[in-house]
């Protein structure tokens, strides 16, 4: 099946879990059976028919794939410039990708025998994800969402409460993403016997990274298929946000052979790259290990882990993925940032000339689609990932945009 | 000879058991630590471990949280508790282990954080989130001579993997009483026993153990199975709760000694 995940193109990461030198496992001794266990369990699923078939029915009934690649032509002619199509993750049952992996790891989850599931939340859509299918498979949920971005996405914590989740709000430090990872990783830590993480993201230890991407490879496999239906050729550019990098490198991974198809990761550029105003890691990170991986991070020269701002709570975060390290060492991947600003003008935009209301961390690609499209011939195609729709971020652009807090 | 080998040597010798005290260093500040470092020493412990403060200490409880928190506000950095230790060496020879996480070492060097360290008079080193599986795998991470390398053993971790980590340990071996984080607990875990048995059937590596002990009776009851018996958060919250007042040691001896009379009671 095109929509499983298969062995990939470029046989990264290694068998320690490592994308050259990225990745790894760098985690408490505690956790290291687990980290095999679910390792081990992990690739027999991946050559287990009934697992495959489960999974790729789910994904069609209950998740809503495959997505549409959307030919935007009113924002194509606004641009002015190369043909823009938009895979509309957006449109997933509980509004962004994240359900794919989800979806994912709840079934390993239940091969493994676990009883209990937790999770990090940023935004609040994989926790809303993993609210969702771990209600869907009748087993004990909680989330952990650091204080301040409850606030940001209250929408998002209603919604895991009326799931069954119970919210744990993470006071520590900054209170947003990193502090949710932290304090998962310690129920983790106490809890291993019966409880399965999800993580949300493509980082981590080993086989977090990898076993995430495999599950949102289908964004990239649909996209591949569905623009050569549309248009007889491959795309001359992908666009994805980056936070810990899923939606990003589920789309970017099945394109990594095709050598004429360029790719752009969007980090969060904050307020500009004044150190502690944004989360572009690329941008002045330096390398470190934090939350179980080798990769780029930003920290101070003693090895603190920096502040972070965004105004998307889902790429605010310090640390990204291994695999995108790779990727940028390689320059196979060009990485780049939108600020908060350019980010809400494309949030606006997409919304009044589309009609699609994309999540704030999408915005961060379609503000890049709006830099380079028209410096680009009408001849030549980008496909950019809407990874979820706003509706949870509009209490949130309202305050910027129209300058007051709605009451709902 | 490598002073916590030397502890050890010693400790058999006489029959008697370890006493390892953890502290966060740098809080409530570093002058302050270096006299809780000697208030401890006098009261008996055998070995200390320095918490080298990290931002984000995954596998600590909350208590060891706020501790690396204050002392990152007072200004601790890896280079000024590099600098404690030389200083402590000038009037004591008690074994230092530095407890920490990869990244504030990394950041540093890792070859050349071994080399000064050693160099200041530290012992040991124990990094909470390096398993050797990937000390092996990466070249920077190659141990330099002079520091002995403190490995984990958890109640997770499986018999081959026990043999493994037992074959090429070093120093002591700090088993974590139990799945979770630092932190005082009311009751001891089960099967500390059985699980330190195993440990020295495949390692003669002294094995102390961590995670949970707070009192006389819990850690009279560890020594009996163990080499060594680890009391760090107790010890923490005190700090916390007298870091800047004038009775802060005489409160620390008074809380370590019998702590230390449990151990070598055993």
């Amino acid at each position: 099946m095109s929509s499983s995940p298969q062995s990939p193109p470029i046989q990264l990461p290694d068998e320690h879990g490592h994308f050259g030198p990225y990745g790894g496992m760098f985690v408490p001794e505690t956790l290291m059976a687990a980290l095999k266990e679910l390792t081990a369990e992990y690739e027999r699923a991946k050559t287990d028919e009934a697992f495959h078939a489960e999974l790729n029915h789910l994904l069609a009934n209950y998740v809503g794939r495959p997505t549409p690649l959307y030919f935007a032509e009113r924002w194509t002619q606004k641009l002015g410039g190369a043909k823009i199509y938009l895979k509309r993750e957006d449109l997933l049952h509980t509004g962004a990708h994240k359900i794919n992996n989800a979806i994912g790891q709840i079934l390993l989850a239940k091969r493994l025998g676990k009883t209990r599931i937790i999770a990090e939340t940023g935004a609040g859509q994989h926790g809303v994800a993993t609210a969702t299918v771990a209600a869907r498979a009748g087993l004990e949920c909680v989330i952990y969402m650091g204080k301040v971005d409850m606030e940001r996405q209250a929408l998002n914590v209603a919604r895991m409460r009326f799931l069954g989740a119970e919210v744990r709000g993470v006071t520590a430090g900054q209170a947003t993403l990193k502090e949710a990872v932290n304090e998962a990783m310690r129920d983790w830590v106490t809890n291993v016997r019966h409880t399965h993480y999800i993580l949300g993201t493509a980082y981590g230890a080993h086989p977090y990274p990898m076993m995430v991407r495999d599950f949102h490879r289908v964004i990239g496999i649909e996209a591949r298929r569905q623009i050569l239906a549309a248009e007889g050729r491959l795309p001359d550019l992908l666009i994805a946000c980056v936070g810990g990098g899923s939606n990003a490198i589920g789309l970017f991974h099945p394109f990594l052979e095709d050598n004429g198809v360029r790719m752009t990761g969007v980090e969060a550029g904050g307020d500009g790259i004044i150190p502690e105003r944004h989360a572009a890691r690329f941008q002045g990170g330096r390398l470190g290990v934090l939350q179980g991986a080798k990769t780029y991070l930003l920290a101070d020269e003693d090895g603190q882990i920096q502040l972070t701002h965004s105004v998307s709570a889902g790429l605010d975060y310090a640390a990204v993925g291994p695999e995108h390290a790779w990727l940028h060492d390689q320059k196979r991947v060009q990485y780049t940032y939108a600020t908060d600003k350019e980010a809400l003008e494309a949030f606006q935009s997409l919304s009044r000339i589309e009609g699609i209301i994309p999540a704030l961390e999408s915005s961060h690609a379609l503000a890049n689609a709006i830099k380079v499209a028209p410096q680009m011939s009408s001849d030549q195609i980008i496909i950019v990932n809407v990874s979820g729709r706003g509706d949870k971020d509009v209490a949130q652009a309202a305050r910027f945009v129209f300058g007051e807090d709605l009451k709902f | 000879m490598n002073r916590i080998d030397q502890r050890f040597t010693d400790l058999r010798a006489a029959g008697k058991k370890g006493f390892v005290a953890y502290i966060a260093a740098g809080d409530p500040s570093l002058e302050i630590t270096r006299e809780i470092v000697l208030a401890l020493e006098e009261a008996g412990a055998d070995i200390i471990e320095l918490g080298l403060p990290f931002s984000d200490p995954l596998a600590d409880g909350i208590v060891n949280q706020m501790a690396a928190d204050r002392a990152l506000k007072a200004g601790a950095t890896t280079a000024k508790i590099i600098e404690l230790i030389k200083d402590i060496r000038t009037v004591s020879q008690v074994p230092l282990v530095l407890f920490t996480y990869l990244n504030p070492i990394y950041t540093y060097g890792f070859e050349r954080f071994h080399a000064d360290a050693a160099a200041a008079g530290a012992d040991g080193v124990l990094v909470l989130d390096l398993p050797p599986d990937e000390a092996v795998l990466n070249k920077e991470l190659m141990e330099g001579a002079g520091l002995r390398n403190i490995r984990l053993i958890a109640p997770t971790t499986p018999k081959e993997r026990i043999a493994l980590i037992g074959q090429e340990a070093q120093g002591f071996i700090y088993y974590v009483s139990r799945e979770g984080v630092t932190g005082a607990q009311t009751s001891l875990a089960t099967g500390i026993g059985e699980q330190v048995a195993l440990i020295q059937s495949a390692s003669q590596t002294p094995v102390a153990v961590g995670f949970g002990i707070s009192n006389p009776d819990q850690a009279r009851t560890v020594a009996s199975m163990a080499d060594a018996v680890v009391v760090g958060s107790a010890i923490v919250k005190l700090i916390e709760q007298h870091g800047t007042s004038p009775d802060l040691l005489v409160k620390l001896r008074d809380f370590v000694k019998p702590l230390v009379d449990a151990v070598k009671s055993v």
